[in-house]
């Protein structure tokens, strides 16, 4: 058996599925992790199930390596069983009934290897992700990490052009976890094939991927490299998971005029119009009485409506103009003898302030 | 406020259990303990008749009656091809019932469910009216093929799987509509066609329900008397089941009766033991 030939999948493409309408245009080049990163309901599966043929596209078409597998006006359409792509589910769907290895030579079998052909496939797969010790086992016998190595075998057994991950390590204990996501790291750069990684967890897209698709409510908020999307949030719910204070407004050269009231000094970017301006909640300083004049070009008065202890850290929650985040340390809350209701003065310098239009954070 | 019940004694080996059970006393009201009992004196006293009446010393003369042994093998091997049958054609219908949907769906389902509630009596002249020789689908049968139903041990198989593939088919379903059907997408994205994953999947995965229907299926085939005695009549050796054999010898010999009932009792203990962890773990039946 030949290798699926590897090439880029092209999704440009709307789903209606009652209510919900999913509408995406994206790319993911050979041996690219595309991460797709949003909440619950945005979506995500929705799109993976699209691509791997388990539910027709209603507008548009996907292609994967050149060929049409789905395309709605011309009424193409490749059944999933037809179509080059492993997929990792969310709770691996590993068959019960059948054993380690029967699970990763069900592929190669359904694909019409001869049993003995079959055999010797799993067999390949199982060594590399050492799990040959388990070939015997049920999936029940096996701990959440060793049956997500099991699922990835399965996958990958079948030769796909294409590998889909649908929340793969959300079933995992945090112990694992860290274990799994450096090994999935590996294997999956060892894929040749574009790979899709669908996940809610930041931390996890922002390793695993190599380019990020930001999704909520069926639409693409934004997209680009994780670096880039980890400081130049777009919108609130991607400021939030990559933990940023976000603020939008409108500059006129080195000064812009927060929406939520106040205005914000920054380092000048001759910039013009409707900007974001992102901080991180450590870079801001709390003070209790008006600081004296000092290099921070920014000062503001808040008040406290929220304190989270957050393992070595305490995060304010303050209400101002504009209101904002603040990480301080325990020891600071105790000797400023900060609490709900507290009046503080705020401070943050210009250089700390990341500005960047909307438009910056979507490049095409 | 104060109490208005006088205190119960409570042993510690009854507080002991409670805690363990979260609070329900063991002792039943006595509204519903009488009647409960009568219900079980109603069940179990018959079947202790049938074990206290039983000619026990001769019971092998009874049963080695030529007509007895006929019957038992008859009955045995009809039942079985009967479930053979339902298995090969019910558990598709059972698929289709569970996966698709098409208009008249639920109809269909109502008129495959039917044999479940119609008197057996109904379905033995209904299939007479179908196929014998001057029936609907019997007359050409007869014309063409030279082939008569009625009154042959195939009459007996049909009526059969007339009575019982319902059990089947309804055990089935149930299985089908709350499998995961996680599974079966997971199969088709790695490559398998839809027959592979009903082989390969669905099938294995179903297996503990299909088990259970087939054999609820086969021992409902075994205990048929209405259809079979009107579609097939009781030509012993032909087409005269255990079940009509015992209605006929409680006539003539009853001693071989009660040891034929005894032999059905028997097959029908060993049925609820294959079925035990379904049915008599308490709780919900599935």
């Amino acid at each position: 058996m030949t290798p699926a030939p590897s090439g880029g999948l092209i999704v440009d493409a709307g789903v209606r599925r009652g209510s919900f309408t999913l509408t995406v245009t994206l790319a993911a080049a050979p041996g690219q992790v595309l991460g797709v990163l949003g909440p619950n309901g945005a979506g995500k599966s929705t799109l993976l199930s699209a691509v791997a043929g388990l539910i027709p596209i209603s507008a548009g078409r996907i292609t994967l390596a050149g060929q049409v597998m789905d395309d709605a006006d011309a009424g193409t359409f490749i059944e999933a069983s037809g179509r080059p792509v492993g997929f990792v589910f969310q709770n691996y769907r590993l068959f019960p009934h059948l054993t380690v290895a029967e699970n990763v030579a069900f592929s190669p079998r359904a694909r019409r290897m001869g049993r003995r052909a079959a055999t010797s496939a799993a067999s390949h797969w199982l060594d590399r992700l050492g799990l040959t010790d388990l070939a015997g086992r049920k999936p029940g016998q096996l701990s959440g990490g060793q049956a997500q190595r099991v699922a990835l075998a399965r996958a990958l057994a079948g030769q796909p052009g294409l590998l889909l991950l649908d929340e793969p390590l959300s079933a995992l204990d945090a112990g694992t976890r860290l274990d799994v996501q450096t090994e999935l790291k590996k294997h999956l750069a060892d894929f040749t094939g574009p790979s899709m990684l669908v996940t809610h967890d930041p931390l996890e897209a922002l390793v695993l991927a190599d380019k990020l698709v930001v999704l909520e409510a069926g639409r693409i908020v934004q997209q680009g490299a994780p670096e880039q999307i980890a400081r130049q949030p777009a919108t609130d719910y991607v400021a939030k998971l990559v933990g940023l204070n976000l603020y939008t407004g409108n500059a006129d050269g080195s000064l812009v005029a927060l929406t939520e009231g106040g205005s914000f000094v920054t380092a000048s970017h001759g910039l013009h119009g409707d900007v974001l301006v992102a901080v991180r909640p450590s870079a801001i300083v709390v003070s209790n009485q008006h600081p004296r004049p000092s290099s921070a070009r920014n000062t503001w008065p808040a008040k406290i409506t929220g304190l989270t202890l957050l393992a070595d850290r305490v995060r304010l929650d303050l209400e101002g103009q504009p209101p904002a985040l603040v990480d301080v340390t325990p020891a600071a809350v105790a000797e400023l003898s900060l609490g709900p209701g507290s009046q503080v003065w705020l401070m943050v310098k210009a250089t700390e302030l990341e500005v960047y239009t909307r438009a910056d954070s979507q490049p095409a | 406020m104060v109490t208005r019940t006088a205190p119960s004694r409570l042993t510690a080996r009854e507080r002991a259990r409670r805690t363990a059970r979260s609070g329900t006393p063991r002792s039943v009201p006595a509204p519903l303990l009488a009647p409960a009992l009568i219900a079980v004196a109603f069940l179990v006293l018959p079947l202790a008749g049938l074990l206290i009446r039983a000619p026990w010393g001769h019971l092998a003369a009874a049963l080695s009656g030529s007509d007895a042994t006929q019957a038992l093998t008859l009955s045995l091997w009809t039942a079985t091809v009967a479930t053979g049958v339902s298995l090969v054609i019910g558990v598709p219908l059972a698929w289709v019932l569970a996966r698709t949907s098409f208009p008249g769906q639920r109809l269909l389902r109502a008129l495959v469910t039917l044999p479940l509630v119609l008197p057996p009596v109904v379905g033995g002249v209904a299939l007479l009216l179908a196929f014998s020789r001057v029936g609907l689908v019997g007359r050409y049968l007869d014309d063409w093929f030279g082939l008569t139903i009625p009154f042959t041990p195939l009459a007996v198989i049909m009526a059969e799987t007339f009575v019982a593939m319902p059990f089947l088919i309804i055990t089935v379903e149930g299985a089908l509509r709350s499998a995961d059907q996680g599974f079966e997408e997971a199969a088709a994205t790695l490559g398998a066609k839809r027959m592979t994953v009903f082989r390969r999947v669905t099938v294995p995965m179903i297996a503990p329900s299909l088990g259970a229907g087939a054999v609820l299926c086969w021992a409902r085939a075994l205990g048929e008397f209405g259809a079979t005695i009107t579609f097939a009549g009781s030509f012993p050796g032909q087409t005269e089941t255990m079940p009509i054999a015992v209605y006929y010898a409680l006539e003539t010999d009853p001693n071989a009766a009660i040891a034929l009932s005894l032999v059905l009792l028997l097959v029908s203990i060993l049925v609820l033991v294959s079925l035990r962890d379904r049915w008599l773990r308490g709780g919900s039946v599935q």
